[in-house]
């Protein structure tokens, strides 16, 4: 999912007098002024709306700022690191929460990863050759993804209600699983309740993008494999699977960002406030901030969680593209 | 070579319970916005008692369904066109020209991916409060505020994926478009970008899909004239009375728009992410 440079290999033609005297430095063309210009509305919006109000946040986290404040952000009183000290106190309430909030969310999120990305890319190599069917199956496998968030997580809501849901109807009246039908969206099961729900929206994406990559890899790999007399499931793992690391390693950075980030699922599924077995830390934010009014607090935790996804991230990253050659991101 | 019958047969059964996995909801939404409130209401029925489109007349006046249809069309509408507007000229100049800055800008773009939306929620929401009382350009709480808000989430996303699709779009044609006297800009218009229209294509059925589905900011920055839908839809469960009917009927109405385009379009979003992201 690199965008290499050295794909292309044609050299550029000069396109004017002056741009031949132009250094070729990666094939593209130098010119003062046209690119700052092309790239100006995106940096602006990006600037306003994304890193302005980052900025912003992060003067935030150091300030006392409740809802007495909040016509005048700005006269809130300093509180130097008081709310860091306050998020990061594993041993008092606040702190604890988060901490809490924080392993589930872990916990929730390399789960939800991994299944997937194991079911999305289990979907794609199986769709790969075409059999009866195949169209009509890949835009049924979409229809989780196209669906709108709320929309989608509500039928789930129904489907976990405890007395009219089709999940205790089935687990309890027709399998006859259950001693007496379950909380689905309070208590333990709200983990597994949110998981499911946030595994069936998500694998497609992962199918999606899988398929995509799959279609990049050469018929003739295929074949010269198959003249060697290597079966399916050899071709799978000799062929397949490498060649779609370069993929995979963007697909579940991205899987695991928007998962751990995922506010929508949790929010639609549990409303305001999470039960505490699936307490996802932006939920917790959310609630620390708007709920209970202490926006300086949820700053401080909001560039917490920024800092250990910078982390992960960067590490990720230089762990990834150890060995092969990036020449962007 | 034929597939042998372990293979034949993994596939099968696991596409068939994946079939299954994904049905399910899908069924209970279709089949419960047909059934009359006392099938909602008790046990759980698989099919129906009877059937009634009494939900889908109910749902219009139960919440001002319409009115938030209308607000979530011209939001993610005009979010989705300024955004891949935006997003083909700034992916056209990382394409085409080397510029100082051009890895940062990259970077940082796409980094503004990692940022957890609730760190910005509350900064952005001052930050338009303030520039309404300096300006008088109302941000907050208006249609205008969310389009701004809604094109950035995509934007990211969609310079990254363009800049790879425009990289495979061959540079011998805009060049000879140079060449025959078309300024940069005209060689984007008319040359790059209909090369590129799969990819546009893409960009911009996920900029529609992520403004039609976002639901963390258009609960706090939206009032009762500008509400969206995925605020709006939250109506039905609040009531006393939990019309499960109508909220299904109401989530396959405002479902069908989106599910209806995405499927249509997704032969273009396979083609753009192989040629654009996925390289």
């Amino acid at each position: 999912m690199t965008t290499t440079t050295t794909a292309r290999k044609e050299p550029v033609r000069p396109i004017s007098p002056g741009a031949a005297r132009v250094p070729r430095r990666t094939g593209r063309i130098r010119r003062a002024s046209l690119p700052y210009l092309l790239l100006l509305p995106a940096l602006v919006l990006e600037l306003l709306v994304h890193l302005v109000p980052m900025v912003i946040g992060i003067v935030m986290s150091f300030k006392e700022l409740t809802q007495f404040y909040i016509r005048d952000w700005g006269s809130a009183p300093w509180s130097g690191l008081g709310n860091y000290r306050l998020s990061v106190d594993f041993d008092a309430p606040v702190g604890e929460a988060l901490l809490h909030s924080f392993l589930v969310t872990v916990g929730f999120t390399l789960l939800s990863v991994v299944l997937c990305w194991l079911i999305g890319t289990a979907a794609a190599v199986f769709m790969q050759d075409t059999f009866r069917g195949r169209g009509l199956l890949r835009a049924l496998f979409l229809v989780p993804y196209a669906l709108p968030v709320y929309a989608a997580v509500i039928t789930w809501v129904f489907m976990f209600q405890h007395d009219n849901g089709l999940v205790n109807h089935v687990l309890h009246d027709q399998l006859h699983l259950t001693d007496k039908p379950s909380f689905w969206l309070i208590g333990d099961n709200s983990f597994y309740a949110l998981l499911t729900v946030s595994v069936w929206k998500g694998w497609p994406f992962a199918f999606l993008i899988v398929t995509a990559g799959l279609q990049n890899i050469p018929g003739e790999l295929y074949e010269a494999a198959a003249l060697d007399g290597a079966g399916v499931w050899q071709q799978l793992r000799r062929i397949t699977l490498p060649s779609l690391r370069p993929v995979n390693q963007v697909l579940v950075l991205v899987l695991f960002l928007w998962t751990f980030n995922d506010f929508n699922t949790p929010y639609v599924l549990f409303g305001k406030s999470a039960p505490e077995p699936a307490d996802l830390v932006s939920v917790h934010i959310y609630q620390a901030s708007f709920v209970t009014w202490n926006f300086g607090t949820g700053s401080a935790m909001s560039v917490l969680l920024l800092l250990f996804l910078l982390v992960v991230t960067g590490g990720y990253l230089l762990l990834t593209s150890r060995g092969r050659r990036t020449t962007d991101v | 070579m034929a597939a042998p019958r372990s293979f034949v047969w993994s596939r099968r059964i696991f596409l068939t319970v994946l079939a299954g996995f994904v049905l399910v909801p899908v069924y209970v939404m279709v089949s419960s916005s047909l059934k009359p409130l006392a099938d909602v209401t008790g046990k759980f029925r698989w099919l129906p008692s009877g059937l009634t489109v009494r939900p889908y007349i109910d749902i219009w006046s139960t919440v001002p369904l319409a009115r938030y249809f209308v607000n979530s069309l011209i939001v993610a509408g005009a979010a989705t066109l300024c955004s891949v507007v935006i997003a083909v000229f700034a992916a056209y100049a990382v394409s085409r020209y080397d510029f100082r800055g051009r890895r940062v800008f990259t970077l940082t773009v796409l980094s503004t991916q990692m940022f957890p939306g609730i760190l910005f929620l509350l900064p952005l929401f001052l930050l338009y409060v303030n520039i309404g009382n300096a300006t008088g350009v109302a941000l907050f709480g208006s249609r205008g505020g969310l389009i701004l808000t809604y094109l950035t989430f995509s934007l990211p996303f969609s310079v990254w994926m363009l800049i790879g699709y425009l990289d495979s779009v061959p540079r011998d044609l805009d060049e000879a478009a140079l060449v025959d006297g078309c300024g940069p800009l005209g060689a984007l218009l008319r040359i790059v970008v209909p090369a590129a229209i799969p990819g546009i294509v893409a960009v911009a059925v996920y900029a529609f899909m992520t403004a039609w589905g976002e639901v963390l900011f258009a609960s706090v920055m939206t009032n009762d004239t500008t509400r969206t839908l995925a605020v709006g839809l939250q109506g039905y469960s609040t009531l006393n009375d939990v019309y499960w009917n109508q909220i299904m009927a109401a989530s396959l109405v405002v479902s069908v728009p989106v599910v209806a385009g995405f499927l249509l379009l997704q032969r273009y979003l396979v083609a753009g992410l192989t040629a654009g992201a996925v390289k």
